[in-house]
């Protein structure tokens, strides 16, 4: 066993896949000769040649729809979009053809491509380099979104989606491209759609992805040291398709929920977790399930993004207003008017 | 990088037949980049396919008016661009349509019906666009030219001589896709050929409010792309110059650039009022220029083509035409569990739930119904 990153594990998984499969092929803007701007396409130029590690004009829209052209030859085209907010020129390719065209043909023209999109913050980037940009595709019928958090899972999750017949919006924190575990590749974790328990706990379960595993678990085990809270945390690692079926075991087990979600909150993946858990959960719940998420307004400039940020400290504010003495959560209660 | 000589179009729109019918002489730029008149039987296989597509168009504006498609964006008028260019095409070559480009997909052989499939209102493309080689019809403009280009840059991947041709409007060379089609397939040198139907309107806005560029086949020297203009309205011209393109694309040279100069005869869609934006006179000037008058009048001046073969291609088209109507009046099948069938290869478990929501929908209205009728 060596320490292996997260950054590592993506550039074998796409070595591996290369080697494998001659149909296929890595696109997308400075992945070659630089290896990408994150260096996760290191050296696959050199070793695949520039015919399988592909440089392209800049320009997003073009390197979506070129995949999906060479989609229809039977290729299998994995594209890098350089940063999230830079992923949204190809928006229109994504939403109407990449995930569509497998529907509009009935099956004969799938869409085997894969979306890698170095996603949200923490890395203090300045504007349009930090966004949470998964509630975008998550809405849209057609597309399958992972966010791996782990290096074993970047590697396995990169894997199963280049090798699945759907389109898969394959998300990546860029916090954790540096994240370290001892691993031996490859490695193969569960399949798309399964969600892990990260750390099992008794009293709440803390339902995240993506950047924020690593927070959660931090949050995890400040509670247990300083206020006795015994947290489990759920990493979904799959936003689409969702794995109810952990979630929902989970909060059954430790009847308080809270949804930790690094993108803005309104309308997000953190309100479809929360909606989905009451759905099923009710009967089992002692509080209302709550969300800590970003705040509601553009990413923040590096110095102030730790107030955007969910942060230990909010997420454990959070918890402790999960009726833990059978009081009433007054947060959002009406202010009472002096007569 | 190219000669930009090569690149430039002819400075006029190149042109093998007059309006009457009569040849005329393309000028030298265009002899010399080998546009000549192609051969009679080439030509009677042009005007047979714009004779019955026509018919098909005009059988397809009717359903719509009987209420049989939702909607039909006619291309009477650019019927020379409709037929010409996928009748050259090979079997290995690969079509991306447009909506208004139903005609061409008649003349590439597929079922009518199939192709009215989408119109009709259904949820899929109508027909197998691998079996057929052609992409389904694209309604986001431009997004087709991209799909294009990396289609075309497969083939040759494939170590096919296949290419892609793109249609595409005029409206839609505004829009950001067109530029990334044409940019990606010159870097890639894919054998993608875009032909732009300029039928001088998108919707209702004139081309004058699209582009202040000379031509819109200047567009493509911009990016390294071969381009040309041609008379739209002239078939023999459209065979000549389309046939050029495909063999500068399937030797290798990269794509091409075509602009067709020609007119929407009818209105955007049925749901369109052309009166708003274009005036009486100026479509009865284009009924002047009509493509299937242009060149009947030359085969049968030329005497290749006489009375007897006329009414035979009508009546084929007539046929067409009651076959269309009869299958259309047919009222379709709808089958709402279909709609979960193909969103993905493995479909997720959320999506599995809403199905079988609809399936028990859909059993309770049938027993609902059985006991209605049993009473």
């Amino acid at each position: 066993m060596s320490p292996t990153t997260y950054a590592k594990a993506l550039n074998t998984a796409l070595r591996d896949a290369l080697t494998e499969d001659p149909d296929v092929l890595v696109l997308g803007e400075d992945v070659g000769a630089l290896g990408g701007v994150f260096r996760i396409t290191d050296g696959l130029t050199r070793d695949f040649g520039e015919d399988r590690c592909v440089d392209t004009p800049l320009a997003e829209a073009g390197i979506a729809g070129f995949a999906v052209g060479l989609a229809m030859q039977g290729f299998r085209p994995v594209v890098e979009m350089q940063f999230d907010a830079f992923g949204y020129p190809a928006f229109e390719q994504v939403v109407s053809h990449i995930a569509k065209m497998r529907n509009r043909t009935r099956g004969a023209l799938p869409m085997p491509i894969t979306i890698r999109i170095p996603y949200a913050g923490g890395i203090g980037g300045v504007e349009h380099h930090c966004d949470s940009s998964e509630g975008y595709y998550v809405h849209t019928p057609g597309l399958h979104v992972v966010t791996p958090a782990t290096p074993a899972d970047a590697y396995s999750l990169l894997r199963e989606a280049i090798a699945s017949d759907d389109p898969v919006v394959f998300m990546e924190p860029k916090s954790q491209y540096y994240a370290k575990a001892e691993l031996e590749l490859p490695t193969r974790t569960e399949p798309i759609g399964q969600a892990v328990v990260r750390r099992e706990g008794t009293d709440v379960t803390l339902v995240t992805y993506g950047p924020q595993v690593a927070a959660a678990l931090k949050a995890a085990e400040v509670a247990a040291a300083e206020e006795d809270w015994d947290v489990e945390v759920v990493d979904l690692r799959s936003l689409v398709p969702f794995d109810d079926a952990t979630v929902e075991a989970s909060v059954r087990r430790t009847g308080r929920a809270v949804v930790l979600a690094e993108a803005q909150g309104f309308a997000g993946m953190g309100a479809e977790i929360a909606a989905r858990v009451q759905e099923r959960c009710f009967h089992s719940l002692a509080a209302p399930v709550l969300r800590v998420t970003g705040l509601d307004i553009p990413y923040p400039p590096p110095k102030l993004e730790h107030t955007h940020l969910p942060g230990i400290d909010r997420i454990l504010d959070t918890i402790a207003r999960l009726q833990w003495d059978d009081e009433p959560d007054l947060t959002h209660a009406p202010q009472e008017v002096s007569a | 990088m190219s000669d930009i000589t090569e690149l430039l179009p002819c400075p006029a729109p190149v042109q093998l037949l007059a309006a009457d019918g009569t040849a005329v002489d393309p000028g030298e730029q265009a002899l010399a980049r080998g546009y000549a008149m192609p051969v009679p039987e080439d030509l009677l296989a042009v005007w047979r396919g714009m004779v019955v597509g026509r018919r098909f168009d005009a059988q397809a504006t009717a359903l719509t008016k009987q209420g049989r498609l939702a909607v039909y964006p006619s291309s009477r008028g650019q019927d020379a661009c409709q037929v010409a260019p996928v009748l050259a095409l090979a079997e290995q070559d690969w079509l991306f349509p447009t909506y208004r480009d139903s005609m061409a997909l008649v003349t590439h052989g597929i079922d009518p019906v199939e192709v009215l499939t989408l119109l009709r209102g259904d949820w899929h493309c109508g027909y197998d666009p691998r079996a057929t080689r052609t992409a389904p019809q694209c309604t986001p403009l431009a997004t087709q030219a991209v799909h294009a280009a990396g289609a075309a840059h497969g083939l040759t991947r494939r170590g096919s001589d296949g290419l892609a041709l793109c249609l595409i409007g005029d409206g839609a060379t505004s829009e950001g896709d067109f530029h990334e089609g044409l940019n990606f397939a010159a870097v890639f040198e894919a054998p993608a050929v875009f032909l732009v139907q300029n039928n001088k309107y998108a919707i209702s806005v004139p081309l004058a409010k699209q582009t202040k560029a000379p031509a819109l086949a200047y567009k493509g020297v911009g990016y390294g792309v071969r381009s040309e203009q041609v008379d739209g309205n002239d078939p023999a011209a459209m065979l000549a110059v389309m046939r050029q393109a495909y063999a500068h694309a399937r030797s290798g040279h990269g794509p091409v650039l075509v602009e067709a100069h020609t007119y929407r005869m009818e209105a955007h869609t049925n749901a369109d009022d052309a009166t708003r934006y274009r005036t009486a006179d100026e479509v009865d000037e284009w009924t002047g220029q009509d493509p299937i008058v242009r060149l009947q009048a030359y085969l049968v001046q030329e005497g290749h083509l006489d009375d007897a073969r006329i009414q035979e291609v009508r009546d084929e088209a007539d046929a067409l035409a009651a076959d269309l109507r009869t299958r259309m009046n047919a009222e379709p099948t709808v089958e709402p569990l279909e709609l979960f069938d193909h969103v993905y290869a493995r479909p997720t478990p959320q999506l599995l739930e809403q199905r079988e929501m609809v399936r028990s929908e859909l059993d309770s209205h049938v027993t609902q119904q059985e006991m209605e009728s049993a009473r």
